[in-house]
C-alpha cells in the first residue's frame, strides 16, 4: 500500500532547510528509506519564494502569480511516497523522518488506489 | 440467550477479522450468524460449544459473499497478503486455550490514528457488542451522529489500512496507554452521568484486557482502579455525594477485596504506572473507617509519584488538599494559592470549592462565600449546584 509522507518545514533557517535537523539527518534517513527498499519517490522541494501559483479562470484565461508565501506556519518543504504494508509501518517512517522534527511535521496520507 | 451473544460477540468478530481482514464484512456475517441462532436454537437447542458454531456459520457466510463478489474477494485477498507482509508470524496464542484475537481488535479500535471519541465509540460496539443505536444512546447523542462516526472511523480503518496486530515489544509501551484511556474513558463517562451499565461495561473490558494480557501491571491497575471506585457506587446515590458524606456501610466489600488484590499486582515488581498509583489511592480511601482514620501521609505521598508520572494541575489540586488533610488547612490553602494562576484550575470547579472548603476551616468566612460562589459559577451539573448551594448556606 502507497502512502504519501508530506513533509511540512516548521521553522525554515537562512539557508532554506528546517532549523532542528542537519543534512547528515537528511542524507542518513535518505539511505534508510532507499535501503528498505520502501521508496517509490520522494523530492525536497525548493525554496518557497521560487514557487508559483497557476490558476485557469471561468473564462479559460490563466491567471500567474507569484508565490503563495507562507501564511500559515506548514510550508511543504518535500515528500516521500512509500509502499509499505499497512499504516503502522507508514506512521513509523513517518516519525523516523528528520521532518518531523522540533516545529516540523509530516502527514502521512493513503494514495487513492483506484485499481482494487 | 442474549448473555452468549454478548459474551461471544467480541470473540467472533476479531476472529472474522483475522480471518477475511475486513472489518465491514467480519460485522455483517457475525450478525447474519447470530440471526440465524436466533431461529435455530430455540427449536434445536442451543449447541455444546455456541461459539465455534457461530464461528462455523459465520465463516460460511463470508465465503459464500466472497464467492458472489469476485472483485471484493480480490481485494479482501490484496489485503491478506499485505496483512501477511506486515505480519508474518501468527498472532500469538495468548491464551493457553484457544487463540483469542480480541487483543489485536482492542489495539485497531483504540489506534491513536482515529479521533478519540471515535475510539470510544468502536470499542463499545465492536468488544463490548453494543449496537450502534446503544452507543449512541450511552454517549447521549442522536443515532444518526453515532451512525456516521463509527461509518467514519471504519473507513479510515479500510482506506489508510489501519493494521489488526498487537505492537511489538517495543512499541507497546507508547501504544498501551491509549487502548488503556479508551477503556477508562468509558468508565468516567458512565461515572460522571450516573450511568452503572455503561462503568459496568468498561469493568468487563478491562477483565478481558486483563485476562489477555497478564503480564501489564497497567492493565491490573485499571482495574483495580475501576473496582475501587465503582465499589462506592450505592453510596453515591444519583445525586453528588462526597466521600466525606458517604455512608460507608453501603460500599461493596466485595468488589474492594478484588480491587485491592489487583493494586498489589499493579504495585510490585517495577515502576508503578499512574493507574496503578491512582487504584492505590482509591484502595486506601476504600479502607479507612472514615475521614479522620484515612491514611492521609501515604495518600500524599501516593499524590507526588502520581505528580511525577503524570505532571497535572488537577492531580496537584489533589495533593493540596491531601496535605491539608495531613498537616492542616493553612499549609493546604498555601499549595492552593500557589496554583491560582492556572489556566486550567482558574475554571475548574473543584479548585474554588476546595479553596472554600479550606478558607472557611480557618475562619476566614467572607473569602469562603466568594469562592464558594466563584464555585457555583462553574460547576457543571445541577447537582453540583445543589451541593454547593447547601455549603453556602450552611
Amino acid at each position: 500500500m502507497k502512502y504519501m509522507l508530506l513533509i511540512n518545514a516548521g521553522s525554515i533557517d537562512a539557508s532554506g532547510g528546517a532549523a532542528e535537523c542537519s543534512v547528515e539527518d537528511w542524507m542518513a534517513y535518505d539511505k534508510d528509506v532507499r535501503e528498505a527498499g520502501v521508496l517509490v519517490s520522494g523530492e525536497s522541494l525548493a525554496d518557497l519564494v521560487t514557487a508559483t501559483t497557476v490558476r485557469v479562470g471561468e473564462d479559460g484565461k490563466r491567471l500567474v502569480t507569484d508565490g503563495p508565501f507562507a501564511e500559515s506556519r506548514e510550508v511543504l518543504g518535500g515528500f516521500y511516497v512509500i509502499d509499505v504494508p499497512d499504516l503502522d509501518a507508514a506512521l513509523d517512517w513517518a516519525a523516523r523522518c528528520p521532518g518531523a522534527r522540533g516545529s516540523g511535521s509530516v502527514v502521512v496520507r493513503p494514495v487513492a488506489d483506484f485499481g482494487a | 440467550m442474549a448473555g452468549v451473544f454478548r459474551e461471544e460477540h467480541g470473540r467472533l468478530l476479531a476472529a472474522l477479522v483475522r480471518r477475511f481482514g475486513d472489518l465491514d464484512l467480519a460485522e455483517e456475517v457475525a450478525s447474519e450468524a447470530v440471526e440465524i441462532a436466533l431461529t435455530r436454537w430455540p427449536v434445536d437447542g442451543v449447541p455444546p460449544n455456541p461459539g465455534a458454531w457461530l464461528m462455523t456459520t459465520a465463516r460460511r457466510r463470508a465465503v459464500d459473499r466472497l464467492r458472489r463478489d469476485r472483485a471484493y474477494a480480490e481485494r479482501l485477498a490484496v489485503l491478506r497478503v499485505e496483512a501477511e507482509r506486515a505480519d508474518p508470524a501468527p498472532a500469538a496464542d495468548v491464551g493457553d486455550g484457544l487463540p483469542d484475537e480480541r487483543l489485536q481488535l482492542f489495539f485497531t479500535c483504540a489506534h491513536p490514528a482515529l479521533p478519540a471519541e471515535d475510539r470510544v465509540a468502536l470499542t463499545l460496539r465492536c468488544l463490548a457488542g453494543m449496537t450502534t443505536p446503544e452507543v449512541a444512546r450511552a454517549f447521549l447523542v442522536p443515532v444518526e451522529t453515532m451512525a456516521k462516526r463509527i461509518t467514519r472511523a471504519k473507513k479510515k480503518i479500510r482506506e489508510a489500512r489501519i493494521p489488526f496486530r498487537v505492537p511489538g515489544a517495543d512499541e507497546l509501551p507508547e501504544r498501551l496507554p491509549g487502548v488503556l484511556q479508551v477503556v477508562y474513558s468509558i468508565f468516567t463517562e458512565g461515572y460522571a452521568a450516573h450511568r452503572s451499565e455503561l462503568a459496568e461495561e468498561a469493568i468487563r473490558l478491562a477483565r478481558i484486557l486483563r485476562a489477555l494480557m497478564p503480564a501489564e501491571r497497567e492493565v491490573a491497575g485499571l482495574l483495580a482502579l475501576l473496582l475501587l471506585v465503582h465499589a462506592r457506587r450505592e453510596a453515591r446515590g444519583d445525586e453528588l455525594v462526597l466521600l466525606e458524606e458517604q455512608d460507608r456501610a453501603l460500599w461493596d466489600r466485595a468488589m474492594i477485596a478484588e480491587g485491592t488484590r489487583l493494586v498489589e499486582v499493579a504495585l510490585t515488581g517495577g515502576r508503578p504506572g499512574p493507574y496503578g498509583v491512582q487504584a492505590a489511592i482509591a484502595a486506601l480511601h476504600d479502607e479507612a473507617a472514615d475521614l479522620a482514620d484515612t491514611d492521609w501521609p501515604q495518600i500524599v505521598a501516593l499524590y507526588e509519584v502520581l505528580l511525577a508520572l503524570l505532571p497535572s494541575p488537577v492531580v496537584a489540586l489533589n495533593r493540596a488538599v491531601a496535605v491539608a488533610m495531613r498537616d492542616g488547612a493553612e499549609a493546604g490553602l498555601a499549595l492552593l494559592d500557589e496554583l491560582a494562576d492556572d489556566p486550567q484550575l482558574r475554571s475548574y470547579h473543584p479548585y474554588s470549592t476546595a479553596r472554600a472548603e479550606l478558607l472557611r476551616l480557618l475562619g476566614r468566612d467572607s473569602e469562603a462565600a466568594l469562592a464558594f460562589r466563584r464555585a457555583l459559577e462553574l460547576a457543571g451539573t445541577e447537582s453540583e449546584r445543589a451541593h454547593l448551594r447547601r455549603k453556602l448556606e450552611g
